[in-house]
C-alpha cells in the first residue's frame, strides 16, 4: 500500500477521506482557545506527577501516623512551626486545585454533555475554592506558629 | 455444541430490533458466512457490506455478541456464547439499515484530522529516500497497516460520549503522517489533532487496542500525538 | 447504537473505571478533609474532639476505603503517565498487575496499623 491517502469506500458510502468534512462534525463548544485546551491537559499530567511524589508521601505518613491512635496533639506536634511541611503541604494543594478541576471538566463533559463557558468557569470556581480551602487546612496545621 | 447456532440479526434502522435466525454450523464458519447463510437462504431483505473475505478491505466490521470485529475473519467457535450469536452493526455510528453502518463520520474524521499525505515533491524530483531503520519511519510502520474498518471506533467510548471527538483511527492515520519525514503539513495537522475534540480526549480505556483485527495499538499512536502537540504548544507554534 | 457492557470487559477498561470513581469521590472528599484540618484553627481540643469521632468503627471501616481510594488513583495515575510519556512496549497487563498491587499493598499496611 503506498503512504498517501488510504480512506476508502465503505461500500455504500462515498470515499469521503479526501473531501472536506460534512456537516456530521459538530465543532467542540469550548469557550478555551485550542492552545489553552492542550496547556490544560499538560498541566493535568504535571501536576499529576507533582501528586503522585506527594501522596507518596502523604499515604507514608498517614500509615505512620495511625500507629497507635491518631491525636490531635501528635498531630500539630508534628506539623506546626514546621517550614518543610508547611512547604509541602502547600505544594499538595496547589498541584490538587490544578488537578481536579481538569479532572472534573472531563468528567462533566462526559457525563452529562455539559461543555462551554459556564462549566469552564464552574471548574476555575472549584480549583479556586480547594486552593484556598486547602491552604487554609494546611495554615491550621502548620501555619499558626510560622506566622 | 449442538448442529444449529441461534444468530439474533438486528433489522431497521436505529428504532429497529433484533430478528432470530436459525443457521447451521459448520466447521471453521465464520460470522460473515452465518450472515451470508441468513440473506441467501432465509432472507434476501437482509443488508450487510463485505468485499474481500481475507481481512484486507475492512469493510466487513460489525458488532459480535457486543464487541466489534471483522466478521470475515472471525470464527464463530472463538466468538459463539453456547449456540447463540448476536450480530448488529457498528456502535457510533449512524444505522443505514441492518448491519450497515454508514461510514462517512468516520472518514469524514480522517479528513478532519488531516489524514492525508501533503509532499512538496515533483514528478521532476528524485524518490525521498527514507532509511527503513529510522526511528521515525519505525513509528510509521506500527500504525501503517490500518485498514479502515472502524472496530476502533466503534469500540470507543470517548466517540460515544464526545460525537466530535476524532477517534482512534483518524488519530493513528495522523500519527503515521506525523512521523512522515517527506509530509509539508505537520503544523496544520498538530493543530487539526488537538485539544478536546482531538488526541487530548483519550483516556487510556485501550479498547482500540484490545480491538484491533490487525493488533495495532492506535492508544500509542494517540499517546505519540499527546506529546507531539503538547510540545508544540508550549513552544508557541500552536 | 451504543456499546454495553460486553464492548467494555477488559481490564484497562476496568482500570479506567476505578480511576474515574476514585478521582471523583476523593475530589468530593477533599473539602471534608480541609474543613476536619481547619478545626484546630479553634484550637488543639476542637480538632481532638473531632478525632474522637474517627475512632468509630464505621468512620474506621471508610477510612481504609479512603486509603484504597488514593493508592488506587495514585497507582492508576503512574500507570497512565507511563503509558503517555514512556516508550511504547508491551507492558500493559504488568502496569495494571502493579498498580492494583501497591494499591492493595498500601490498603492492607494502613489497616493493619489502625488500632
Amino acid at each position: 500500500m503506498t503512504e498517501g491517502m488510504r480512506a476508502k469506500s465503505g461500500g455504500m458510502t462515498e470515499p469521503a477521506g479526501a473531501t472536506a468534512p460534512s456537516s456530521s462534525l459538530i465543532p467542540y463548544p469550548s469557550s478555551l482557545g485550542l492552545r489553552t485546551q492542550v496547556l490544560l491537559w499538560g498541566a493535568q499530567r504535571a501536576s499529576a506527577a507533582v501528586l503522585a511524589l506527594c501522596v507518596l508521601v502523604h499515604l507514608a505518613t498517614i500509615i505512620y501516623a495511625v500507629r497507635g491512635g491518631l491525636s490531635a496533639a501528635e498531630i500539630l506536634a508534628r506539623t506546626s512551626g514546621s517550614m518543610a511541611w508547611a512547604i509541602f503541604y502547600g505544594v499538595f494543594v496547589a498541584a490538587v486545585a490544578v488537578h481536579a478541576p481538569i479532572g472534573l471538566r472531563n468528567v462533566v463533559a462526559e457525563t452529562f454533555g455539559w461543555r462551554g463557558r459556564g462549566l469552564d468557569v464552574c471548574v476555575l470556581l472549584v480549583g479556586i475554592v480547594l486552593a484556598l480551602w486547602g491552604w487554609r487546612a494546611v495554615y491550621a496545621v502548620v501555619g499558626s506558629r510560622i506566622a | 455444541m449442538s448442529a444449529t447456532l441461534k444468530v439474533r440479526v438486528w433489522r431497521g434502522t436505529e428504532s429497529g430490533s433484533y430478528q432470530d435466525f436459525p443457521v447451521p454450523r459448520h466447521e471453521s464458519q465464520t460470522v460473515l458466512d452465518v450472515v451470508t447463510h441468513i440473506q441467501r437462504k432465509l432472507d434476501p431483505t437482509l443488508s450487510y457490506r463485505y468485499a474481500c473475505r481475507v481481512g484486507m478491505c475492512g469493510s466487513c466490521a460489525m458488532t459480535v455478541n457486543g464487541k466489534a470485529r471483522w466478521t470475515c475473519r472471525t470464527h464463530v467457535s472463538v466468538v459463539a456464547d453456547g449456540d447463540r450469536v448476536e450480530i448488529g452493526p457498528l456502535r457510533n455510528l449512524p444505522v443505514v439499515k441492518d448491519l450497515v453502518a454508514d461510514m462517512a463520520p468516520f472518514f469524514d474524521k480522517w479528513a478532519a484530522a488531516k489524514g492525508r499525505f501533503k509532499g512538496t515533491a515533483t514528478r521532476h524530483d528524485d524518490f525521498a529516500r527514507v532509511q527503513p531503520d529510522s526511528p521515525k519511519r519505525k513509528l510509521v510502520d506500527e500504525s501503517i497497516e490500518c485498514i479502515g474498518c472502524g472496530v476502533c471506533y466503534s469500540s470507543c467510548d470517548v466517540v460515544t460520549w464526545k460525537p466530535d471527538y476524532l477517534g482512534p483511527a483518524a488519530l493513528t492515520r495522523a500519527w503515521t503522517l506525523v512521523n512522515d519525514v517527506r509530509d509539508d503539513a505537520q503544523r496544520e495537522r498538530l493543530e487539526a489533532v488537538a485539544g478536546d475534540a482531538g488526541c487530548h480526549s483519550c483516556h487510556t480505556h485501550m479498547s482500540c487496542t484490545e480491538r484491533c483485527p490487525k493488533a495495532l495499538s492506535p492508544t500509542a499512536g494517540i499517546a505519540g500525538l499527546k506529546r507531539a502537540v503538547l510540545s508544540a504548544a508550549l513552544k508557541g507554534e500552536l | 447504537m451504543r456499546n454495553d457492557f460486553r464492548a467494555r470487559s477488559h481490564p484497562a477498561y476496568w482500570a479506567f473505571v476505578v480511576h474515574r470513581v476514585s478521582g471523583v469521590a476523593l475530589t468530593l472528599f477533599l473539602p471534608l478533609h480541609f474543613w476536619a484540618l481547619a478545626q484546630s484553627l479553634q484550637g488543639e481540643a476542637r480538632l481532638e474532639s473531632f478525632l474522637r469521632w474517627t475512632d468509630h468503627p464505621l468512620v474506621k471501616l471508610s477510612e481504609i476505603g479512603l486509603v484504597l481510594l488514593l493508592a488506587a488513583h495514585m497507582a492508576g495515575g503512574m500507570r497512565l503517565l507511563a503509558i503517555e510519556f514512556l516508550p511504547w512496549r508491551d507492558w500493559h497487563k504488568t502496569l495494571l498487575t502493579a498498580a492494583a498491587a501497591v494499591t492493595v499493598a498500601f490498603g492492607l499496611a494502613f489497616a493493619l496499623n489502625l488500632t
